[in-house]
């Protein structure tokens, strides 16, 4: 199998898709000549031509607006948001049309659309490029949220999504994209939305996460296995739908639950695991159950020790470990 | 005093860098701004400068590394630090004992604070928490510590039925207890009893059973009772020549028990109303003479029969208690190994009882103990000797026969007992 990155996984998702199905087209800003600011969509303009990766102007309300229509009329549109940041333009398109668009015609209009965009920090973006912004659109109902980890997860989800007749949210975390390496089958595979994998089995603690503090935390999970510290960690892959049998079985597993994500801990989609915990597992926890995220302050900085001391690291998410076990 | 030296982050996205070249080397002066390495990323080639004045101490990312963002690639000595250079200060051990007092004044205050995992567990095994060390913060009782309790309990269990297995094949009983068994309420009621600290265990299966048995047979039969003193000194000394070489020749250890066994039958015979019971205002005097044999376990108590014991010989006898303990033991016991009891044996002195009053098992009309064999001083014709003395004593069903026939009964199987001498053939 061929190591991949995580962004590359995006890119063969993407050309094996529009191989596959004519009606999959990309639309977004810098996608077409350009292959995309992160190199994402890099080769599918030359491969699939200008009708199919189309480069729009730099209105994000349009470009959702324009995929939705796309989708109504029995298309497969992939939009492309340069920066999580730059989503919210295109929120009203996204919260009062395609999310609602099934349930307001009766079943007679899907949305099948995929609206890519990195978010996350830790490379140096400052406000406008490091936003998480799951939480804005966790409580919509209507709207599917995949958030991969890894590169093979990364191919299998954006191939489901792109299938999918619903609208679903893909974010992917920036500081992943060449970060993170994986063997990935070259074959064609899906993998199922809604359905969290376990990442490592443990028996103190149970960390429940998504996206780049997957990583963070099997790192911090090696680290604290030396110290006789076993770590059960599960990756969420999709928000929503949430496997809430797996977060309950995950929880139940050690009694001590940690829940990590990047997005600040006020009203991040955290707050939700933790009650779906708190609705169906009491009678099996061992501790409070903790969560540990991004500081609920207005922006990332751009400073780069204040970055290091938002973004989420190793040494931080093993605290948080220990400091439960040792409860 | 030295400063490390970073992989620099190099444009957004950018994860890792490929060190192209090293323009200084360890034990170079460098100047503020200088470039110290080459490095290149996939979108970049870029100099590495350096921060501070000072000399280059050493390298840690060879030409041609590709080393992550951040990663420690080279340390120097800062210009600013070069003169007096001092040992770093010992740390200070203050924290330290500050924590170390912080724990142990919350020590009390955890030990008792229960997680819902743990009062779970702990009702579900009918656990006293009291009994477990929490290694938790304060003292606090983790679910792993309520899970490694039991798992230690269980094993001490099934080590103590070892150890008892190998000390004892004759049945052990506990008739005694039998007559303090618990009167079963007749509705249920709030445990008034119950005070913190206290361990209340539900009454189910074989305990409800026994507990319902010993009630109604308390209250129904007007049980009687009687004790008689025998002289076993004659049997000991069989039992002594003989247990030997019946080990090796049969396998199974010769106990008192099947003599005693035997003697009761004897009795039985003789005796019909011994061996009947009572139903619907009727006496049933029974054929066959199946004894019930009572054999205690750590939990409970069973009475498996010995079926046609009559027709048994010393050694059919033995090997028959042989192996209904063993299925007791090893929690075998069918429907047909308890069924049909016609009268009752209950060996007490195995556990060192020299008195006992035992309850009759319904609907039988009587039920005999042997007790523990004593070495006591008595008169022998004329004269004080040592003899091995045994008690034997009998609980009845007044209804069916009265104290005459009991005490000949009793007399009966003390004659029997004590006609054994050493060189009594088997």
């Amino acid at each position: 199998m061929p190591m991949m990155s995580y962004i590359d996984a995006v890119t063969t998702a993407l050309r094996e898709e529009m191989e596959r199905d004519e009606r999959v087209f990309i639309l977004g800003e810098d996608v077409g000549k350009r292959g995309g600011v992160f190199r994402a969509t890099a080769g599918l303009y030359e491969q699939f031509g200008e009708a199919r990766v189309l480069d729009t102007p730099l209105t994000e309300s349009a470009i959702v607006g324009v995929a939705i229509g796309a989708a109504a009329y029995g298309m497969r549109p992939v939009a492309e948001i340069q920066f999580a940041d730059f989503i919210f333009p295109a929120t009203n398109q996204i919260i009062s049309e395609a999310a609602k668009l099934y349930y307001r015609s009766n079943g007679t209009w899907k949305c099948p659309l995929v609206i890519r965009a990195p978010y996350g920090g830790g490379v140096h973006g400052a406000l406008y490029h490091s936003q998480s912004v799951e939480k804005i659109f966790a409580g919509v109902p209507g709207l599917q949220i995949v958030m991969p980890s890894t590169p093979y997860d990364v191919k299998g989800l954006l191939k489901s999504a792109i299938r999918s007749d619903n609208p679903i949210l893909f974010f992917e975390h920036k500081r992943c994209y060449r970060l993170i390496k994986d063997e990935v089958p070259q074959e064609d595979y899906t993998i199922p939305i809604g359905k969290a994998d376990l990442k490592r089995e443990g028996s103190d603690v149970t960390v429940i996460t998504y996206g780049l503090p997957v990583h963070l935390t099997l790192e911090a999970a090696k680290d604290l296995e030396k110290e006789g510290i076993s770590t059960h960690v599960l990756d969420l892959r999709t928000l929503v739908p949430l496997d809430r049998e797996a977060v309950v079985e995950a929880a139940v597993k050690t009694g001590k639950v940690l829940v990590i994500h990047e997005d600040n801990k006020t009203g991040g989609f955290g707050g939700e695991v933790v009650a779906t915990i708190a609705e169906e597992a009491l009678f099996d926890l061992d501790a409070p159950i903790q969560r540990l995220c991004g500081p609920d302050v207005p922006a990332m900085p751009y400073n780069p020790i204040l970055e290091k001391e938002f973004m989420l690291n190793k040494d931080k998410i093993a605290n948080a470990i220990r400091e439960l076990a040792e409860f | 005093m030295t400063l490390d030296i970073l992989m620099p982050q190099l444009g957004e996205s950018v994860t890792e860098g490929t060190i192209v070249k090293w323009i200084k080397k360890p034990g170079d002066t460098i100047s503020n701004y200088e470039p110290i390495c080459e490095v290149q990323t996939d979108k970049v080639n870029a100099e590495v400068p350096a921060t501070e004045a000072g000399t280059l101490l050493e390298i840690l990312a060879e030409e041609g590394e590709t080393v992550a963002v951040g990663a420690l690639i080279a340390r120097m000595r800062p210009a600013s630090k070069e003169a007096g250079s001092q040992p770093e200060a010992p740390s200070d051990a203050k924290p330290d004992q500050r924590s170390e007092e912080s724990t142990s004044s919350e020590k009390s205050s955890m030990k008792r604070r229960y997680s819902p995992a743990v009062l779970r567990l702990a009702q579900e095994h009918d656990l006293d928490l009291t009994l477990v060390t929490g290694t938790g913060r304060s003292g606090r009782i983790t679910r792993k510590d309520v899970l490694r309790y039991l798992q230690e309990r269980k094993g001490a269990v099934e080590e103590k039925r070892v150890i008892s297995d190998q000390q004892e094949t004759t049945p052990k009983t506990l008739e005694v207890a039998k007559v303090e068994s618990p009167s079963v309420p007749a509705k249920e009621r709030p445990a008034e009893n119950l005070k913190r600290g206290d361990t209340e265990i539900p009454v189910s299966g074989i305990r409800r059973t026994i507990a319902k048995r010993m009630v109604s047979s308390s209250q129904e039969i007007p049980h009687a009772w009687l004790m008689m003193e025998v002289n076993v000194t004659g049997l000991v000394g069989l039992r002594n020549r003989l247990k030997q070489d019946f080990f090796k020749r049969e396998g199974v250890r010769l106990t008192y028990l099947p003599f005693f066994i035997k003697a009761a039958i004897d009795g039985l015979k003789a005796f019909p109303y011994l061996n009947s019971v009572w139903e619907n205002d009727k006496i049933i005097l029974k054929k066959r003479i199946n004894l019930s044999l009572a054999v205690a376990t750590d939990e409970a108590l069973y009475v498996p029969v010995i079926a046609d014991a009559d027709e048994k010989s010393i050694l059919g006898l033995a090997r028959e208690i042989h192996r209904l303990v063993q299925k007791v033991r090893e929690q075998k016991l069918e429907p047909a190994d308890i069924e049909g009891g016609t009268f009752t044996v209950n060996n007490t002195g195995s556990f060192g009882s020299i008195i006992s009053r035992p309850i009759i098992n319904p609907p039988q009309a009587a039920i005999i103990t042997f007790e523990s064999i004593v070495k006591r001083p008595v008169v022998v014709d004329g004269a004080i000797a040592v003899q091995d003395m045994m008690n034997i004593c009998l609980s009845f069903d007044h209804r069916v026969f009265d104290g005459l026939m009991a005490g000949r009964f009793l007399n009966f199987v003390k004659q029997r007992l004590e006609a054994y001498d050493e060189n009594t053939q088997v």
